[in-house]
């Protein structure tokens, strides 16, 4: 088989590569328009203050500078404050306090990248500094500092409760268990960091009133509706152009006051106006994740049956609540907490707070907060398997659900679609050598060395979603697709979603090229261009298979029986005398007689006659509302050494089982999985955003906020089961985040597990060295917060 | 300050600021975009080109300082139409999804080959350390510089 001239699903080299290796991709920064000016943030220094003034003369007069934009300026546009995606309301530019470190406030506009960060010096703000709220544990106590007093009638700092499955039965479970465990899981604040900074070029035509920006943007068609919705602007005269995107993870999903503060610029100034993050505002101030102190509580049989779960959740959201997810779901889909088990009840209550820091919390591949979820109950599991004395792999074992009791209803309201879960764990269990893994941890301890094997086993709910349950804003969750086949048989495949390295121009090429049996050469996929896609919600929460992969074969299917009629004018035969062999319809009966896609395409196109009520041409649009999510799931296992006189884990192997579903691209999943499985690493053992007393962020940089490289990422081993989705027209499933959902836990565990030695039950990450040693000693320490 | 840096081959004189990184001076003055720009405190290594044959950071180094030097990016491993073994390699194996550390990547890739032709996992591993993939876990870019030392089917270095 040969590259792109294969017919359909498998190993395709992807489309997308040729331009990236000669380093021909063209990503927002690499885009120069003619008479481009260039913007700078000029930025809080203080987490919480109140602003007295801000004095921009000496910038303005600059000689380089073309407009100072302040909080007071937006204000005088109605644009000082913007909606978020969760109900709240953000500042684009501070105009009464600042209420987190880094927070904008005021925007330069000028010749050069450089005489715009010049200019930002320039500004002379007068800050009265106020007691911040940094520990999140603290912001619902009594006499704290109130941050959003600009909310009208708040006095304290709480967001939300709220709460998912039945109480009361939880209740009883426990009050009847056998064994009860209790531990506080903290999974600290993290961020994407996507290696490409978040930005914008913002281009107003005064002439034709036409709004376009070139922008970060995961959902570039959300992000035209929420412009239209803020400022006013007519939507068809807003275009919005995602390019090549160097990474997402959630990062990009956002509208940030950078892009509003550029796309200003360009209104005040009539140029096109470049705006690019750098690293540090990137870490400092865009979309955060996690943040979730949570309780976890487990009900057992002494013979190992989990029964039951609860859990409490303080959630950490910043400064102003800006989590991504389905509106309905404020806690996004935590509630899936209950995992790959068998569990007659359970109830979790979630309290979100404001803290002086940025906001964000629902990013970083987490398919809307499945992440802290599956890190919860794989713990909660482990713990578990200590207290009753049982190895971790056997007490799964006995709790994974069963292919049988598919589809599943669970006890907080999911309906996972399909599943074998034991037959993965056994698969990766076998893979890793999993008995003579623990032969082989026996000895070392014999001999004084901390060897550890962690098992983790996760349920992923993804592709949001049924429009009637999940919408952004009121804007239902369903994505559009259009293929059109030109004359000669060539197709063009329209979609919302957009790739940020997925390789999205590959896999929906493939659909369609197993769909209508013509090469994948000869399909070309557009998106990342609302003025050439349909309507979508875009890609994130691993959305782009179940949903718009889901649409593509649905619309080319409608193309095939287009192409049906057109085949039966063709041969004088009844279309339901036709029947389908890869890239041809025949006669039934006789197999010489027929057409192939590109005589039917042409055919469609000419002068033959169609029958009455058919148009000619061959193209097709559809728009696809989901039934359910999909639910892929996988084991991992991973085995880890640590060194007792520092501290240091390394990863020694890391196994990984996943069932996805049908594979597409099974080189792109793996590739995926890969990812994920670092993501795993770096949360585990190195990656925290964490605040010293006065709200300093410790992690602004990539010199403090340490991210895994190849010297931190054994060679990963992979493995799959395919259980495909009954509801997917192709039977796939998402999988973009699986690994980084699944990987912490198997990570921590085996850290854990190697410290058994010395008591150790649980310890929070990131397991750095300094945190695993003093977990040795006996004294672990609050991994979020550098507060004496 | 007025300098001249060959660039993949061909001399450039502009006339520029005494602070103007290396990294701006090949996207902004040059308009080669191959070499990206990711983090101002060369932790990530989106920005490695070659100076005199050596792999550097050019975010932490002056347009100045490559004055009379020659310096090779991504935009010049290609010779004479025909792809470099890394270019290919990556595509092969699946080494790059989002492209962005891709450029860094393949330019400390080939200058490893040139020296060690016959890479280990282990030397291929401690090469890229210094720079940072968000999206390919660094299994298919090992792979990937694998492929090449195994399909060098010319001496780049002629």
């Amino acid at each position: 088989m040969s590259g792109n001239g294969q017919h359909g699903f498998g190993r395709v080299p992807r489309k997308e590569d040729a331009r990236f290796i000669r380093g021909q991709g063209n990503y927002v920064d690499d885009i120069k328009l003619p008479g481009m000016l260039y913007g700078a943030v000029l930025r809080s220094p203080h987490a919480h203050a109140r602003l007295v003034s801000v004095d921009t003369a000496a910038a303005e007069a600059h000689p380089q500078v073309r407009a100072v934009i302040t909080g007071e300026t937006l204000a005088g546009l109605d644009l000082a404050w913007m909606p978020t995606l969760s109900g709240d309301v953000q500042a684009v530019l501070a105009t009464d306090k600042v209420r987190f470190q880094g927070q904008e406030v005021a925007f330069v506009v000028a010749d050069s990248h450089y005489a715009a960060r010049d200019a930002l010096e320039l500004i002379d703000v007068d800050y009265e500094a106020l007691p911040p709220v940094i520990d999140a544990r603290t912001a619902l106590d009594d006499g704290a500092p109130v941050i959003r007093d600009d909310l009208e009638g708040r006095g304290d700092n709480h967001i939300f409760d709220w709460e998912a499955g039945d109480a009361a039965a939880t209740d009883r479970v426990f009050d009847g268990a056998e064994v009860v465990v209790a531990q506080d899981v903290l999974y600290p604040r993290v961020h994407p960091a996507p290696l490409e900074t978040c930005g914008i070029v913002a281009d107003m035509d005064k002439v034709t009133g036409k709004l376009t920006v070139h922008t970060t943007t995961q959902a570039p068609h959300a992000h035209r509706t929420v412009y239209a919705l803020v400022a006013g602007l007519p939507e068809h005269k807003i275009r919005v152009v995602s390019p090549d995107i160097g990474g997402g993870f959630g990062n990009k999903v956002g509208i940030y006051p950078g892009y509003v503060c550029a796309i200003v610029g360009s209104i005040v100034t009539g140029r096109p106006v470049k705006w690019m993050e750098d690293r540090s505002e990137n870490l400092m101030t865009t979309s955060f994740a996690r943040d979730y102190h949570m309780r976890g509580e487990i009900a057992a049989t002494r013979d190992g049956r989990v029964r039951g779960l609860r859990v409490t959740v303080l959630a950490d959201h910043g400064a102003f609540n800006g989590t991504a997810q389905p509106t309905k779901f404020p806690a996004g889909f935590f509630h899936v907490f209950t995992g790959s088990y068998d569990i007659e009840a359970a109830h979790c209550a979630v309290t979100g707070v404001y803290t002086n820091k940025a906001p964000g919390g629902v990013a970083y591949a987490c398919s809307f907060r499945i992440t802290e979820a599956a890190y919860l109950v794989e713990r909660m599991m482990d713990m578990l398997a200590a207290e009753l004395d049982l190895d971790p792999a056997e007490l799964r074992l006995r709790n994974l659900l069963r292919a049988e009791q598919f589809p599943y209803s669970t006890a907080t309201g999911w309906e996972y679609d399909s599943g074998d879960y034991p037959r993965t764990l056994r698969k990766a269990l076998d893979i890793a050598g999993y008995d003579k893994l623990r032969a082989e941890q026996a000895d070392r301890r014999e001999r004084g060395e901390l060897m550890g094997i962690g098992i983790s086993f996760f349920t992923e709910a993804v592709g949001a979603g049924p429009r009637k349950h999940m919408d952004i804003l009121g804007l239902g969750m369903a994505d559009g697709a259009e293929l059109r086949v030109h004359p000669t048989g060539k197709a063009v495949l329209r979609i919302s979603v957009q790739t940020q390295g997925q390789g999205h121009e590959t896999t929906f090429a493939q659909i369609v090229a197993h769909e209508l049996g013509i090469p994948v050469d000869d399909v070309e996929v557009v998106h990342g261009d609302t003025d050439q896609t349909p309507f979508g919600l875009g890609t994130y929460g691993s959305r782009s298979t179940p949903v718009s992969g889901a649409a593509t074969a649905v619309v080319a299917r409608k193309v095939r029986e287009r192409a049906r009629i057109v085949a039966g004018a063709m041969l004088e035969a009844a279309p339901g005398d036709l029947e389908w062999t890869p890239g041809r319809w025949t006669v039934r009966g006789d197999p010489s007689s027929g057409a192939t896609m590109q005589e039917i395409a042409m055919a469609a196109h000419g002068s033959l006659e169609l029958p009455d009520g058919v148009e000619g041409h061959l193209d097709a649009t559809t728009v696809y509302n989901p039934p359910n999510l999909t639910y892929p799931f996988g084991a991992y296992i991973a085995v880890v050494d640590v060194d007792p006189g520092t501290g240091k884990v390394a990863v020694r192997r890391f196994v990984a089982v996943d069932d996805c579903g049908v594979r597409i691209n099974p080189m792109i999943v793996e590739g995926q999985v890969h990812g994920g499985l670092a993501d795993g690493v770096g949360m585990a053992l190195m990656q925290v955003m964490a605040f010293d007393e006065d709200g300093n962020h410790l992690g602004a940089s990539f010199m403090d906020y340490l991210l895994p490289t190849s010297m931190e990422c054994p060679s990963w081993e992979l493995g799959e089961t395919v259980t495909p989705s009954p509801h997917h027209p192709l039977g796939a499933k998402g999988v973009g985040e699986s690994a980084t959902v699944g990987s912490p836990a198997a990570i921590v565990n085996a850290v854990v597990d190697a410290l058994a030695p010395y008591g150790v039950r649980h310890a929070d990450m990131p397991l750095t060295p300094a945190n695993v040693w003093r977990v040795i000693q006996g004294r672990p320490f609050r991994t979020d917060l550098a507060i004496p | 300050m007025n300098i001249t840096v060959t660039v993949n081959g061909r001399p450039y004189t502009r006339d520029v600021e005494p602070r103007l990184l290396l990294v701006h001076f090949l996207r902004d003055e040059l308009d080669l975009t191959g070499t990206h720009w990711g983090c101002d405190t060369s932790n990530c290594g989106a920005c490695v080109v070659w100076l005199d044959e050596v792999p550097v950071k050019s975010c932490t180094v002056l347009a100045v300082m490559a004055s009379g030097k020659e310096v090779r990016t991504v935009e010049g491993l290609e010779r004479d139409g025909e792809l470099d073994p890394v270019q290919q390699g990556f595509t092969e194996c699946h080494g790059l999804q989002c492209g962005f550390c891709t450029p860094g990547m393949l330019m400390t890739s080939r200058w490893l080959l040139d020296r060690s032709p016959d890479p280990s996992e282990a030397e291929i591993r401690e090469a890229v350390s210094g720079q940072i993939c968000r999206c390919t876990g660094y299994e298919n870019i090992v792979r990937s510089v694998r492929w090449a030392a195994e399909h060098s089917s010319r001496e780049v270095a002629q």
